[in-house]
Parts: structure tokens; sequence; C-alpha cells
């Protein structure tokens, strides 16, 4: 017989509606609007590390759609267009993401402050965090900082050089034994963050990392912070488990642009299919991005969070394998 | 045999790793916020039993491998190889030492048993959960002690050693549980 029961307890279900109620609340408090935005755009993200899927509408349209990863881009447009703070609470969509952690059709709660920058957010995000899940206290890394203490390696270090320091390979193959071959040294980090460095945060509570190695900088302005240019971008992590990703917002066009075309340059490499320019996106920023700080929180689980299960599937009515 | 990429990796799944005959047992994906997604997946090799851990970029691909798992009759040994037969085409397999194993203990003559077989040789013999073996050798057991759950050893016919309650007496046959070499009960007659 077909496997056809909800993947979540209906209790947990329950505490979904909860949940959502409490963060429109939340942000209904502070005066910041929700909007909804299209699901399926003509461009996409070419980061690299992101794979969309297309959508193949029949008839009228020759180029597909996307369904988004994030309402990133729409929701800047709407910034630009003078919407003011804004958030919003809507299913995302990224291939390939499936495990005890991920769902490749997921829930995201993005939000913008105008006039903020990360530091800021982060303020925001940590009180959110205390009013769904009752934390007290946050402790904020700068990334270098945070590998430097547990590591011992300094992610900053030769900066320049493409190469992965031998350091870096040894210090990898003591923990984990063999590791992945022709990895970049952005890809290098990303091993030393996920299997390193993240499981060691499990018992610390809030954590954000911040300042990010500014070949990390994604959509996020770079600064100067202790003589090293940095990413004014964070991370949150909660019990170890990475929730929340945001920037203080890249708001120079010509910057955006650049980002974008260095993107499908690397996804190139990587020998995958090049996106289409968001050009709409390109436009409003011409137009003129206000300042502002920018923050993306995964929704299904902060509530698994919440609940205490250690799967998605607990908390999603109907998770991939059974979708 | 076809390429897997790791998003297919699923639990028994047979693919080659450093020249080995893998079964996978996990598959965790793991992925920073932003940028290079992995796969920490668990495999035990199937020669050594040995559990590996390792970590793959996603997306990246192993080689399936040729590993079968078919349902055999034992036949006999030669005391270098244990000989078993397909009972539908009475082709014969040759298992040495290492495929057999713990599972010699267990071997008794037309009875069924799992071979995992990797480029069309034995590689291991997984014994049914439950054997029926005759005793050959225990000693007496006192009468009237039926309730007083002792134990004593009983040698079966395949040389292994197994405790049994007291009021079982050679020549009879029982049921054992080959995982945990227990006995479970008289065998069922007839």
């Amino acid at each position: 017989m077909s496997d056809w029961r909800p993947s979540a307890p209906l209790v947990n279900l329950n505490e979904r509606a909860v949940l959502l109620a409490q963060l429109r609340a939340f942000f209904s408090d502070r005066a910041v609007l929700e909007v909804e935005t299209p699901v399926l755009s003509q461009a996409t993200v070419p980061d690299p590390g992101i794979e969309v899927f297309p959508v193949h509408a029949a008839g009228s349209e020759a180029t597909p759609r996307y369904l988004q990863t994030s309402p990133e881009f729409a929701m800047k447009r709407l910034l630009a267009a003078g919407a003011g703070d804004i958030y919003q609470i809507s299913k995302a969509f990224r291939q390939g993401e499936a495990g005890r952690h991920h769902n490749p059709e997921f829930t995201l709660l993005e939000w913008y402050r105008v006039g903020w920058d990360h530091a800021a957010l982060m303020r925001e995000v940590a009180e959110l965090l205390s009013a769904v899940l009752g934390s007290k206290g946050w402790q904020v890394w700068p990334y270098r900082a945070l590998f430097i203490e547990l590591l011992d390696i300094d992610p900053m270090a030769d900066g320049d050089s493409s190469a992965v320091p031998e350091s870096w390979l040894s210090v990898a193959r003591t923990r984990l034994g063999d590791v992945p071959q022709d990895l970049d040294r952005d890809a290098f980090l990303d091993l030393l963050m996920s299997h390193c460095i993240e499981p060691t945060l499990e018992g610390w509570g809030v954590v954000f990392v911040t300042d990010f190695p500014p070949s990390q900088a994604a959509l996020a302005r770079k600064t100067r912070v202790a003589g090293h240019t940095v990413a004014a971008r964070f991370e949150c992590y909660v019990q170890g488990r990475e929730l929340a990703n945001g920037y203080w917002e890249q708001s120079d066009a010509l910057s955006l642009a650049e980002q974008l075309e260095a993107d499908n340059v690397r996804r190139k490499y990587r020998q995958l299919p090049e996106r289409p320019i968001d050009q709409r996106l390109l436009a409003a920023h011409e137009q003129g991005l206000p300042e502002c700080a920018g923050v993306a929180l995964g929704v299904d689980r902060l509530l698994a969070l919440k609940l205490g299960v250690d799967s998605l599937a607990e908390v999603i009515s109907f998770a991939w394998p059974v979708a | 045999m076809p390429n897997f990429s790791t998003n297919e990796f699923k639990p028994g799944l047979k693919v080659m790793l450093d020249g080995e005959p893998c079964s996978i047992l996990e598959n965790e994906f793991v992925k920073p916020g932003k940028g290079q997604a992995f796969n920490r997946v668990k495999l035990r090799n199937l020669k050594s039993g040995r559990v590996w851990e390792r970590t793959f970029k996603s997306g990246d691909t192993l080689e399936g491998a040729d590993v079968m798992d078919v349902d055999l009759e034992y036949s006999y040994t030669d005391g270098e190889f244990w000989h078993f037969m397909d009972p539908s085409t009475y082709e014969q397999y040759g298992a040495d030492r290492d495929a057999v194993g713990d599972a010699e203990k267990w071997l008794k003559e037309q009875e069924r048993y799992e071979i995992t077989l990797y480029n069309g040789s034995p590689l291991a013999v997984t014994p049914p959960n439950f054997i029926e073996l005759e005793i050959t050798e225990t000693d007496p057991g006192l009468k009237g002690d039926t309730a007083q759950g002792g134990s004593k050893p009983a040698t079966l016919s395949t040389g292994a050693v197994v405790r049994v309650p007291l009021f079982i007496t050679e020549g009879e046959v029982i049921r054992v549980d080959t995982r945990t070499g227990e006995y479970v009960s008289r065998a069922s007659k007839g």
C-alpha cells in the first residue's frame, strides 16, 4: 500500500501553525510589512552552490521559468521601489538538497530592514529567537577568530593564493580521514566549517558567525575590519544547526553586476549551466537600493529546534520522499 | 557497471571504493549556509566487514559494484573450498575460508544460505536466522529438573557448541538462532 500518511505527527503541524502566527505577530508589532512575491520567475540566482528547478511552460514561453531559491531578488525590487521594512514567509526550492536537515522544498522567512546594518539585524534575529525558543543571550564570532580558536587555522592567511595550504589539509585529514580531492580554497573552508566547526557549536546556544572571507561575500558588502577585508555577512547557528543567513546588502549596481557575472563564470568552470542575469534586479539597483540589511531564516529548522526534533520530516506535513 | 551520484546513494547500494566492493549504510547531506555541499557517507567494506566513513563533494560519483545476493544450497567441503549449488541450475560455487568466515559452524548439507557474489564469486556466506541441527554430544540431563532453567553445553552436528536446557538429550534436533548462537526450542516435529 502507498505511504500516504503525513511524515510529521499532527501535533507538530499544530505547533507549526502556532509558530507561523507567532512570527507574523512579531513583525506586525514592529511595523514590518508582510509581502508576497512570485514563486516562478524569468531570472534566477547564478550562485554555483545553489541548483534551481527550471519549470517549462507549455507553448507560449520559449524559455523556462525558475522556482525561487529565495525571494531575495523580488524583495529587493520592492525595496528599490520604496516599500520600506518588509518580510515574507514563502516556499523556496533547491534541487538536490535532501537530507535530515534539508528538504528541497522548504519554508523561508526573509526580511529586510531599511537603514540597518548587519550588526543591528543580528540583534533582531536574536530577539526573534528569544521570543520563539526562549534562548537567552547570544555570541558573535568573527569567522577568522572561530577558525583560529577551534582549528588553529587562519582562513585569511595568504589570501591571494587559490591553493589550499598544506596545514589545512592535515587538519582535515586528522579529523575526517580522507577528504575529497579538487576542492578550491572556499570549498575547503566550507568542508572545515560544516564538518569540523559546526558540530562543535552544538553546546554553544545562539552563535552568530560574522565577517566572512571576501570570496564568500555573495551579495553582501565588503568592509575593512582589523586590517582585513571581510564580507559584512552573518550566519546564525542554534545548537550547531545553521538557521539563518544575513547580509548588509550590497547596494552598488556595478558591484552587483560584477558579482552575478563572476558567479556565472564559476558555474561555467564547474561545468554547470549558466543562468540568465536578472536585468530587472540590476535596473532596480541602478534606480537605487536603499541602505539595508536582510536575512533569510529556515522556518522548518526553527520549528524542529523549538520542538527538539532532529529531522525536518517531523515538522513538514509531507517531506520530500512522500511529497 | 553504471556510476552512481551521491544523491543516488541509498542504504544497501553496492559501490566500488578504493577498489573494494562496499555496501552503503548511511548517507548524510551536509551543506554550510552558502557554498559547497557534501555527503558524509558510511559504507561497509564487503570483503573485510569494516565500516568506512568518507566525505564526498555532492554530485561526485562512484562506480557500482557487481555484487548480488543469491540463495544457494550447501553441498560439501573439500577442506579448501565450501561448495554451494544453485538448486534450479545446478551451477556450483566454491567459497573460500574468508568468504565462509563464521558461517562455517552453521553449514548443513541441503540447507539454503544467502551467498553474496562479487564478480560471480562468493564474497560472503550468511546462514538463515534460524537453523535446526542434531545434538551429537551432551551430558545426560537430570530428570524432573525442567523448571529450574539451568543449562549445559551441547555439541551440534556441524561442530557448533550451544547452551541448551538440562532436559535436552543427545540425538534430539533443536532450533538455534544463528545470529546469537542461542538455543530457541526443540525442533518442530515432522
